[in-house]
């Protein structure tokens, strides 16, 4: 059974000023399964956020269809944004217990600080953070209300190699945890690689899907960088079209 | 420091009181004096008392409405249209019109002196909470949706914080516009009142009378600032670096 059903004829924004119409969608047709990890590729300023939006309802103006789970039951989404959006004017732990309804057990948010390695930092305003640390926060505040879907806009864009390494390997293991579906947005191959349990390759505006792989190392093995280069490099060969979208 | 420029002022007027030795200019000591009496009698704190409740009365008032238009019109572009136009009409009547007119429509009694307060301080605060409103965090808006936040949820953890120095900016000039405007409020209509005594003072050239209730007054203020708003700041401050 598919977690998500995406349709979309066409995405359109409209005219502001002198920029013209901008056609940003059209004709994108994909659907993920139930617990996968799908990771999306494309060239920046394709869509892949203004996507990710329509699936999280945040913008409802488009035409065409996105189900996300049965019709039974609102599955529940977790957006982990581009930038962290924590509220500065409320600690990291207030942060997190927010977005989580009222009666929730304190003992889920201190086993997610402490996977994260913040319990030190729970009581902390967020101005005080790392940009590492803020993205941290915002996982876990995804994680916190249990998703049924996970939504993720590059989290790991603009931190340093080996915080960004840290970060995905601490994201794995929540995943790992809880499995549940997400669609990870990145232009990173080797990120989409190391994470993915299939890629989908989008073209630039408008966007649209060009291929599908799926990733076929075993996890266990995927925290080897040559195991992943090797695996990229023969991507890049036997999918040329990829290339240009990189 | 605060307290040397202060006694440096005490002294330029004292020595110019001296100088002139003149009684619609009283030293000092003459001030303090009458302060201490009408303080005493009861007369200084009864009509400082009505007009601070009328203050009072009158500034919730207009912030309550105030914040809750001004929240409407900064979040509905249709609704900010179609008023914009009011808004600036009622800011630029002057506040002795609106007085005079809520004493011939009224009558002279207390809602019309309160409500002619209220329509002076209004348009200010719904201009301020409006520009703030329009400033809001578009990020973080998102981020409440994305996780379903309630309407109140909104507005208390998101929407209001960052409103807040929005507030304190119509808090204080509203403080000083609304004193200003209670005194001529009082002094037209009411029979008491800091603006109604100094009607009174202004009748019988009582200086000194009018000197003690003026500083009486700018205290009061100070305090205000002092404890209450001070601490506000200070608080929801505190998450700054």
């Amino acid at each position: 059974m598919s977690a998500i059903d995406i349709n979309i004829h066409c995405k359109i924004f409209p005219a502001i000023g002198k920029a013209g119409e901008n056609l940003a969608i059209k004709n994108l047709q994909f659907s993920i399964d139930s617990g996968e990890f799908v990771c999306l590729v494309g060239p920046s300023g394709s869509g892949k956020t203004t996507l990710l939006n329509l699936i999280a309802e945040l913008d409802e103006d488009y035409e065409g269809e996105i189900t996300v789970g049965c019709n039974e039951t609102d599955s529940k989404i977790g957006y982990i944004f581009q930038n962290p959006r924590l509220l500065p004017w409320r600690t990291v732990r207030e942060n997190i217990e927010l977005v989580m309804n009222s009666g929730h057990s304190s003992t889920i948010v201190d086993e997610l600080l402490g996977v994260m390695q913040l319990t030190e930092a729970q009581q902390v305003y967020p101005e005080r953070l790392s940009l590492g640390m803020s993205r941290r926060v915002s996982i876990i505040r995804a994680f916190a209300i249990e998703p049924d879907v996970l939504l993720m806009d590059e989290p790991f864009v603009s931190l340093d190699a080996p915080t960004a390494r840290q970060v995905r390997e601490l994201l794995v293991k929540l995943w790992c945890n809880r499995p549940h579906t997400v669609l990870f947005v990145t232009h990173d191959l080797r990120e989409a690689i190391t994470l993915a349990d299939r890629i989908i390759f989008l073209s630039a505006r408008p966007m649209t899907v060009v291929s599908e792989i799926a990733v076929t190392i075993p996890r266990a093995g995927r925290h080897n960088e040559g195991v992943v280069e090797v695996f990229r490099q023969q991507l890049l060969n036997d999918y040329p079209e990829i290339k240009q979208l990189l | 420091m605060p307290v040397l420029s202060l006694l440096v002022l005490l002294a330029v007027w004292q020595a110019l009181a001296i100088y002139l030795n003149n009684n619609l200019l009283p030293t000092p000591a003459t001030v303090a004096t009458v302060f201490w009496l009408e303080s005493v009698s009861g007369q200084l704190p009864y009509h400082m008392g009505v007009t601070l409740l009328r203050l009072l009365a009158s500034f919730s008032i207009a912030m309550f409405l105030g914040c809750a238009i001004g929240i409407a019109l900064g979040r509905n572009k249709k609704l900010d249209a179609f008023f914009d136009n009011w808004l600036v009409i009622f800011l630029n009547v002057p506040a002795l019109v609106t007085i005079i007119l809520c004493y011939v429509w009224f009558g002279l009694v207390e809602s019309a002196a309160i409500l002619a307060v209220v329509v002076n301080k209004l348009p200010n605060v719904i201009v301020t909470i409006r520009e703030g409103t329009r400033r809001l965090d578009q990020d973080l808006l998102e981020m409440g949706c994305s996780f379903h936040f309630s309407a109140r949820k909104m507005l208390v953890h998101v929407i209001w914080p960052q409103l807040h120095p929005f507030v304190m900016a119509a808090t204080r000039s509203g403080l000083a516009l609304i004193w200003k405007i209670i005194l001529v409020v009082e002094l037209l209509g009411r029979s008491n009142g800091m603006g109604y005594q100094l009607h009174l003072f202004f009748q019988l050239f009582d200086v000194a009378s009018i000197l003690a209730y003026t500083i009486a007054f700018v205290a009061i203020i100070q305090l205000i600032e002092l404890m209450i708003l001070k601490p506000l700041d200070k608080k929801s401050l505190r998450w700054r670096r």
